[in-house]
């Protein structure tokens, strides 16, 4: 996939002392959708205004094809950005909110108007020219946003949490479009949110954010299945994460039961965090599983039963099944070899931020 | 029941003392002394006094109105740009005068303006002609914006004030340099405010006796001061009020004027 068209070098930025983002680097290649996520005052925002040009970094350069951009305002960018709060021209007829790029841009009218029918057609509102702004739902609303960033046919979109303010169901017809969007457009979309599942459906590549570090960044599946690091395990997608200790390569004991797994390379008897997500549990009879529980909570979730089994050690872990075990009844662990995911453990918090920001 | 009760003293307030007060200029105005129905006192705009008057109250409270609103822009749009605890201090010091009396204000301009005044003393010490800077309508305008500029300032800086930072950025993001994001996007925008102020700065300035008496001596008759002259020295109430309502046709016709820029009715009552 051709060579980086965004990069973010040694980007710092803080607000009146306080550090936002810290030595920050990221490239974004062309035609990826790219997804930055966190929890909100990770810097994921910060990182998007600077890319836009709406903040300046502290430090760093902004590289966009190979020119440097970080001093370049935010009209002279070759990208335009999708607002949370979808930001429309409430003075504005829906077709002049749309124009109002190109019109600056001296197009002529019959551009325009062409390029107005094009992008309501793409963005499933054909016809809604003449409407006002305040006629719209949210989900309408954000979809002229949509329409009127990409007539300025941009070679980066920018979205900051765009679905925010959606509901559920909404919010989940809209993902499809986007994707649907950035393949029929074939531009980079760099997508901001804090919502895992979001993230997970959308994107090619994935940077997980935290207190202004960048935790882990590859494919939706590759962050999933390997966590780099505790917090990345437990933002993305729920997990048991529990301490452990490696005893050699592809072995390792949780709390004094021995479990093997596929992991090499951290030594003898090293202390490490250990990764499980609840569905790849398998609950056995108990004298098949490494390890003895008893079941303390039981939910019902529709696609599957979520339950609590508690170890002898006093660990309640997390369960996804689609069998049922009732409460009280005793219980065998057992997970497979390549379900489990070792961790090293961060020796203090801080430690724990900047981890794997190399 | 209860909601009639609580507005029980309002709807007498309204009646004791804004339509019975206004039957009554429309009777006074539409009668002559004894009391017979006559539409002189209406007519007698057009007689040249009256005429000149009303078109010098008209031109002065028009420009005073259009300075307010050059000198009000640009500063609620500094402060727009301020954060906000900065912006709102900028914005009690230039109310600060308001505190003040009206009239103490505007003695105090008369002070400054007069022929033996601060100004012109300051002129002399540094050896420089004097100025006749009082009883012109320069120094009745000066009155008005001095006065009324507050008015203005205020509703176009809380217009402003309520419009997301990100409207802007889009319009930036899109393209706009700022001058097109002020043409295109703010003064849009910023029209109810706008619309509001003139109100509030128009108004008044037609209808003021007192700066004009001040600062414009005996020489520059406005049509307030006409009205007052009529109502204390000439005891003329009919001749008074009849001119009153010509004046107040003037005020709902320019309401009404200024309304049409207004779509959204944000700024007027009209």
């Amino acid at each position: 996939m051709g060579q980086s068209l965004i990069d973010l070098q040694n980007i710092s930025k803080s607000f009146d002392g306080t550090m936002v983002l810290d030595d920050l680097n990221l490239s974004v290649k062309e035609n990826t959708f790219v997804t930055l996520l966190g929890p909100s005052g990770c810097g994921k925002t910060t990182t998007l205004r600077i890319i836009g040009g709406f903040e300046s970094p502290s430090k760093g350069e902004v590289i966009f094809d190979g020119q440097n951009i970080t001093n370049l305002p935010p009209n002279k960018r070759q990208l335009n950005t999708v607002f949370q709060k979808y930001a429309l021209f409430t003075h504005m007829s829906i077709a002049e909110n749309i124009a109002f790029g190109l019109k600056i841009k001296n197009k002529s009218k019959i551009y325009i108007q062409d390029k107005i029918k094009y992008a309501l057609k793409l963005v499933n509102l054909d016809g809604f020219e003449n409407r006002s702004v305040s006629s719209l739902s949210g989900g309408q609303q954000q979809r002229i946003a949509i329409a009127r960033a990409i007539v300025n046919e941009p070679r980066v979109l920018l979205l900051d949490e765009p679905l925010g303010a959606l509901d559920l169901k909404l919010r989940q017809d809209m993902q499809y479009e986007l994707i649907r969007l950035k393949n029929e457009l074939g531009i980079t979309f760099i997508y901001v949110t804090h919502d895992q599942e979001e993230a997970l459906t959308m994107s090619d590549t994935i940077v997980v954010m935290n207190q202004g570090y960048i935790q882990q960044m590859g494919s939706p599946e590759n962050i999933y299945n390997e966590p780099e690091n505790a917090f990345v395990a437990d933002f993305i997608g729920e997990s048991n994460i529990v301490p452990g200790i490696m005893l050699r390569d592809e072995l390792v004991e949780i709390f004094g039961a021995k479990f093997s797994c596929v992991d090499k390379g951290f030594g003898f008897n090293a202390p490490v965090d250990v990764v499980i997500r609840p569905e790849d549990i398998d609950l056995v009879a108990p004298e098949n599983g490494s390890l003895e529980g008893v079941v303390t909570h039981l939910i019902f979730k529709g696609v599957h039963y979520e339950m609590e089994v508690t170890s002898p050690d006093g660990f309640e872990w997390l369960v996804h099944s689609t069998d049922l075990f009732p409460v009280g009844q005793k219980v065998g662990i057992h997970v497979d070899p390549f379900d489990i995911q070792i961790m090293n453990k961060p020796a203090s918090e801080d430690e724990e931020a900047v981890g794997v920001n190399e | 029941m209860n909601k009639k009760l609580l507005s029980g003293p309002y709807l007498m307030w309204m009646i004791g003392f804004i339509l019975i007060p206004l039957a009554l200029i429309v009777f006074y105005g539409l009668t002559d002394k004894s009391g017979a129905f006559t539409l002189s006192n209406v007519l007698s705009i057009s007689t040249e006094e009256h005429a000149k008057a009303l078109w010098l109250s008209l031109g002065l409270s028009l420009l005073s109105t259009v300075l307010c609103l050059l000198l009000a822009y640009p500063l609620a749009m500094i402060l727009r740009t301020r954060g906000m605890g900065q912006g709102s201090f900028i914005v009690f010091i230039f109310i600060l005068p308001m505190w003040m009396n009206f009239l103490l204000r505007t003695l105090a301009w008369q002070t400054l303006l007069e022929k033996n005044g601060v100004i012109n003393g300051i002129l002399s010490t540094l050896h420089l002609p004097n100025q006749g800077l009082i009883n012109t309508p320069g120094a009745i305008i000066l009155g008005m914006v001095y006065n009324f500029l507050p008015f203005m300032v205020l509703p176009i800086y809380n217009v402003l004030m309520k419009i997301d930072d990100n409207v802007v950025n889009a319009a930036r993001d899109l393209g706009a340099n700022s001058l097109q994001v002020l043409i295109r996007i703010l003064l849009p925008l910023s029209i109810p405010g706008i619309v509001s102020g003139i109100t509030m700065v128009f108004v008044p300035a037609l209808t003021t006796f007192v700066i004009s008496n001040i600062l414009g001596g005996s020489k520059i008759l406005l049509i307030g001061n006409v009205i007052e002259q009529e109502f204390t020295k000439g005891s003329n109430w009919n001749l008074g009020s009849g001119l009153s309502l010509v004046l107040m046709i003037f005020i709902l016709i320019s309401m009404a004027l200024i309304a049409k820029y207004d779509k959204n009715g944000e700024g007027t009552v009209l």
